[in-house]
């Protein structure tokens, strides 16, 4: 097990997007404890918010005896989570790049690219269905 | 903590021929309160048959790709009908969003609502 993996805390959670709010509340609380500058906490809220309907809508397919697995680690300068569903997965390659000109309109597909854009590093399992993402405060 | 599917999630004013609307939440992140605002919205232009529509974002704090799914389809409903949609007084973390997605240039952006409410003269 890696470092990450030993210290972490674990939530585990039912698809159920009310639960996945009550996940983000208890993080934003923990955050606003290390003291996080609100801008990355505003970063950390959005990219959680799509790794978590992700792993609930797309992974588990809204099923709800689905779980889905939180495990993180927070302190004062760096955020680190692992979100893993019960799904088969999917290629993060695959998913077309929503700013294409063909794909603009199209009304989903740009979860990943804010997650990318909003956190240090994400990254997923070679089977895709678990995302570990990190991100360092930027402090003033 | 489910949603309250019967609360209206906008507030909507009509200023001359223009329907301004203003969303109750700061968070628009909440796949089930999403899909509500997509519903309300959609009503605007299905049910009510109003063709000039200025989204007011000066209460919202928070903006998920969820909830630009919404937004696209309501701005092709719009266009379909013969009707347009702007967005207005978005603040920078939420302008951000759009820019990341390029969806700053896919829809009609005004600073405020008095110039949002211009783009429609």
């Amino acid at each position: 097990m890696s470092d990450f993996e030993n210290s972490a805390l674990e939530i585990i959670i039912q698809s159920d997007t009310a639960e996945a709010r009550r996940v983000q509340d208890v993080l934003e609380q923990g955050l606003q404890n290390v003291k996080a500058p609100d801008k990355d906490v505003f970063c950390i809220r959005l990219a959680l918010e799509e790794a978590l309907v992700n792993a609930i809508k797309h992974g588990n397919q809204m099923e709800i005896t689905k779980k889905v697995f939180i495990k993180y680690t927070l302190d004062a300068d760096v955020f680190e989570i692992m979100i893993s569903d019960e799904g088969p997965g999917f290629d993060p390659n695959d998913v077309p790049d929503p700013t294409d000109i063909e794909n603009l309109e199209r009304p989903c597909g740009r979860g990943l690219m804010l997650m990318r854009h909003y956190m240090t590093e994400v990254n997923y399992n070679s089977i895709g269905n678990s995302v570990r993402m990190k991100k360092v405060f930027k402090k003033a | 903590m489910s949603a309250e599917p019967r609360k209206r999630r906008l507030e909507v004013e009509e200023i001359g021929d223009v329907t301004v609307v203003n969303f109750v939440d700061r968070k628009i992140l909440d796949e089930q309160n999403i899909q509500i605002i997509g519903e309300q919205l959609f009503e605007l232009v299905d049910a009510e048959g109003k063709k000039k529509i200025l989204l007011d974002f000066k209460n919202v704090d928070y903006l998920s790709s969820a909830a630009l799914g919404k937004l696209i389809t309501l701005n092709k409903k719009a266009n379909t009908s013969g009707g347009k949609l702007v967005l207005c007084n978005i603040r920078p973390e939420i302008k951000e969003v759009f820019e990341i997605t390029k969806l700053d240039k896919f829809f009609k952006i005004k600073e405020d609502e008095q110039v949002g409410l211009q783009a429609f003269a």
